[in-house]
């Protein structure tokens, strides 16, 4: 007996109709949304940092789980696509209000929503809400739970491709809580999908998801040997808030080691670059003198991630409508 | 069939550019792909300086609901201050002067010129808005449903043809 | 009402005894009188023509919840749906609200259940005061008013003292324990099963530890008890293994399985299916083809439907927040019929795991065609097509993981004691 799935995120032309993940995402698609990106860069060199692209619409940023600086960042980015931008922060706890997660989806719609942009703190909300919006309405998923980051991983790429060219001769690797980590996932996935052979995971056996090594990276459990000859060193954020007992004795142990000193540093190349989603526990997985220093391209990130969520909202906001299977 | 020798076309253009910028420099300005072409080709005959400037119009275009962004879409640059400029927008072929809006509207987002030409190596008629220029290369008449295409050969020589417009 | 009823012409099979072949059943008295050919001298008040139909025990579900005590009514509505699916004997477990800990409760249960004159009703009783895994409930009692085993229904207790304790208890008055072999503390937060699906998904797991530990309890414990333990819902190959094991040992255990996962595995949670959303987990592949294999060599007894009903707004909700379970009462014939097709099966093999083995667990005369035992039947048509939705399912639950798919195999008549309480529309 076969279950039916089929993907929410592309229509039936294969356009981008939602954002929910990067795993199923073609590397055609990735490279188009990349390439979009790029023309949203050169508009924020201007004077006038906006086109018109989105006027007349409306995005509305659902988060039920707080973050000031991913909202700020698609707040900015619709706005410089004239688009009409709608903060809503609801508390995390839907039950609390009394409204159920669809009934607040449906009365935003009423109000003429286009996009939802969408962070929650469990996995797979984005998709439920996909399920349930009107087909000419649009979700780009913000981050859900454990599951993806993939805005995120989109800007990662975009900041990879920015210093480094190409994908398929790097190593890369994901240093910390991979286990907690949306942002390590979505990574992982469009490293793999871009074609990067050398892929690492590096962190303690607690904070390891199980199934890394189908995906084919290599495992490591010492800093050093992880990041040897790297090219690009991914830091995690150590999950405070996620973590829930038991999994690590403290923040000093974690950071003795697997902290990315100057010291651990050199054992990756010499050109390589550190990034890291932000925002960062300085002292805990990486050292003020790394992030702060030549190798560090963790402020350039940010202004990366403008110019994709751009390129992310305006592709969904052109797709036809989804399809209805 | 109508015989289009780009080259010869080109020349007439570039004669009619000469004569009306009386050896003043104006900033050139490209409209992608062909009109960069046009663009680079008369930066070299006019003997300008100031490079070209590139314009890609998707984020302007009018039609973003229907099409999206089907033809890719490919950075912008401006590498002079619009501020003041007298500024000559170039493209392959002007139809229903929709794309020419479209590269107005975002050249303003650059700065404010003192005033703008504009220049094409075909018009082929089929106005939509009030659009029109005499620097143009030749005037034709085709069927709506063919498109002409400008291209461009390893040795730089630009070609024209006809094609039967994809069904949409 | 002494009715006297013929079912002929169809494919009669009896798994207690073997039988498969072309005949008739007939009933008198609430009872089997006769199958084969029509005994001299019956003259039948009603003949029920089962041409092309297969005539067989009614299933007996070693678990389904009826929603009452809870819910005013809902018992009725849930048995309808036993009834359309082919079952005469549901099992119900006591997290009921309140939990079926007081006699008081267990008493009035069983009244509405005679009244609503459905499959009949074998309650289980709370193992523990309102099970909270602390203190013992009035067991003696409990099995006096109608209990037929005692139950703690989400996980071991915590205090496996207490759970010692019970066991003995239990084993005073020989009542059977029945256990869900799962250790809370290993589940912790998880949703879905440890494993390469749940990690791609963000969800968090629920090692296999959680049952193989569990079973090593219960296991260690009843050697030191000597207590009739059935383990409700295995789901990981190590775990039928463990089970294997014991059975070689001699302990005095069963086990059952639900039909879901005979059926389904981890990767049918597909894009966050709150339908797929079970407790215990939905495990791999490997895990379901021990499964299948326990029950093809007797490791595991049982299948039962696990039926959990859900509103739908429980299961509208991201896969964390969702109520686990699915709606499976209407679908265990169908569900049993595919896998036997699926794997090849038997007919009387695949159905002793939803009759005479389920009866057999329980220690009832039932689940079986043999003369004079109850006449507990169903006629249905393995080939009849349906669609699993809203409409179709009779339950308050429409949480089926098959909700919108086709299935085949579907109820006619279901008979308790000699009584057609179910008789599909007909066309």
């Amino acid at each position: 007996m076969q279950l039916r799935s089929a993907s929410p995120q592309l229509n039936g032309q294969g356009e981008l109709h939602h954002l929910l993940s990067i795993e199923e995402l073609p590397r055609a698609l990735i490279e188009r949304i990349l390439t979009t990106a790029e023309g949203f860069i050169a508009v924020g060199t201007r004077e006038v940092k906006s086109v018109p692209l989105l006027r007349g619409r409306s995005v509305f940023n659902l988060f039920f789980e707080n973050s000031t600086r991913t909202r700020t960042t698609f707040e900015i980015a619709a706005k410089r696509l004239s688009a009409d931008v709608y903060n809503l922060n609801i508390a995390s706890s839907s039950t609390a209000k009394g409204e159920s997660l669809l009934d607040t989806i449906d009365n935003l719609t009423a109000m003429q929503a286009d996009t939802f942009v969408v962070r929650h703190s469990q996995g797979g909300a984005p998709y439920l809400i996909a399920r349930h919006v009107a087909p000419h309405v649009h979700v780009v998923n913000a981050g859900d739970g454990r599951h993806a980051h993939p805005t995120q991983a989109l800007l990662d790429l975009y900041t990879i491709r920015h210093y480094k060219g190409s994908f398929e001769q790097l190593a890369v690797a994901v240093v910390g809580d991979i286990l907690n980590s949306r942002v390590a996932r979505s990574d992982i996935h469009a490293l793999l999908a871009m074609g990067v052979r050398d892929l690492r995971a590096v962190g303690p056996l607690t904070l390891l998801p199980v199934g890394l090594e189908e995906l084919g990276l290599q495992v490591y459990t010492r800093l050093e040997d992880g990041i040897r000859n790297a090219d690009v060193i991914i830091m995690l954020r150590l999950q405070n808030e996620r973590m829930r007992g038991a999994l690590l004795p403290s923040a000093q142990e974690y950071f003795s080691n697997y902290g990315l000193t100057p010291q651990a540093l050199k054992h990756a190349k010499s050109d390589c670059i550190v990034m890291h989603p932000g925002p960062m526990n300085r002292g805990v997985e990486i050292d003020s003198m790394v992030a702060d220093g030549p190798h560090s391209v963790i402020l350039p990130q940010v202004s990366f991630g403008i110019a994709v969520r751009m390129a992310v909202l305006s592709m969904v906001a052109s797709s036809q409508h989804a399809d209805l299977r | 069939m109508i015989d289009l020798d780009a080259e010869a076309i080109y020349f007439e253009l570039a004669r009619r550019v000469r004569e009306r910028f009386h050896g003043r420099s104006p900033r050139l300005v490209g409209v992608h792909t062909g009109g960069v072409w046009l663009a680079e080709r008369l930066r070299a005959d006019l003997h300008i300086e100031v490079p070209v400037g590139i314009l890609d119009v998707s984020f302007y275009r009018d039609d973003f609901s229907q099409s999206g962004f089907s033809r890719g879409v490919r950075p912008s640059r401006i590498p002079f201050d619009v501020d003041g400029a007298e500024i000559l927008l170039i493209d392959d072929v002007l139809n229903t002067g929709r794309t020419v809006r479209a590269a107005m509207n975002e050249l303003f987002d650059y700065g404010r010129p003192e005033r703008i030409e504009l220049a094409v190596l075909i018009d082929r008629g089929g106005r939509e808005l009030p659009i029109s220029t005499t620097l143009v290369g030749r005037t034709i008449e085709v069927p709506a449903d063919v498109s002409v295409v400008l291209s461009r050969d390893d040795d730089q020589r630009l070609h024209l043809r006809l094609e039967e417009a994809k069904g949409r | 009402m002494s009715a006297t009823l013929a079912i002929e012409n169809g494919r009669v099979i009896d798994p207690a005894t073997g039988y498969d072949a072309t005949g008739g059943v007939y009933i008198a008295d609430g009872r089997i009188a006769a199958i084969g050919s029509r005994p001299d001298g019956f003259a039948a008040q009603r003949v029920i023509d089962a041409r092309g139909l297969i005539v067989a025990p009614g299933l007996i579900d070693l678990c389904a919840r009826m929603r009452e005590p809870g819910a005013e009514g809902a018992l009725r509505v849930e048995m309808r749906a036993a009834l359309a699916g082919g079952v005469t004997g549901v099992v119900c477990p006591p997290d009921t609200d309140p939990p079926l800990d007081e006699p008081g409760l267990v008493r009035m249960l069983r009244q509405r259940s005679r009244e609503a004159a459905g499959a009949r009703l074998y309650p289980l009783g709370a193992l523990t005061a309102a099970l909270a895994g602390e203190t013992l409930a009035e067991m003696h009692t409990l099995a006096q008013v109608g209990c037929v085993a005692f139950c703690q229904t989400t996980a071991l207790p915590a205090n496996h003292g207490t759970l010692l304790q019970a066991l003995r208890y239990a084993r005073t008055y020989d009542l059977p324990v029945w256990l869900r072999p799962v250790d809370a503390s290993l589940v912790g937060e998880g949703v879905a099963a440890e494993g390469a699906l749940a990690s791609t998904l963000g969800l968090p797991g629920i090692s296999v530890a959680a049952e193989t530990v569990a079973l090593h309890t219960i296991f260690e414990l009843q050697r030191a008890t000597g207590t009739r333990v059935h383990l409700c819902r295995l789901s990981s190959a190590a775990g039928v293994q463990l089970v294997r094991a014991a059975k070689r040992e001699g302990l005095a255990v069963s086990a059952d399985v639900s039909i879901h996962h005979v059926h389904l595995v981890d990767r049918n949670i597909g894009y966050y299916d709150t339908n797929c959303r079970l407790d215990p987990p939905l495990r791999t592949d490997m895990d379901r083809a021990a499964i299948r294999a326990g029950l093809a060599d007797g490791t595991i007894d049982a299948i039962c439907s696990d039926h959990a009903p859900v509103p739908l707004e429980d299961k509208l909700l991201p896969f964390g927040e969702a109520r686990s379970g699915a709606s499976g009462l209407e679908t265990l014939l169908a569900l049993t019929l595919g896998w036997a097709n699926a794997q090849s099966l038997p007919l009387l093999a695949a159905l002793a795991a939803v009759s005479s083995a389920p009866a057999q667990i329980l220690g009832e005369d039932t689940g079986t065609l043999q003369p004079g035992r109850k006449a507990d039947v169903v006629v249905f048509d393995p080939q009849q097509g349906w669609r699993v939705d809203e409409q179709t399912l009779l339950s308050a639950g429409k949480n089926s993981p098959f909700a919108g798919l086709r299935l085949a195999g579907r109820a006619r008549f279901t008979l308790v004691g000699g009584e057609v309480r179910f008789e599909a529309p007909a066309g």
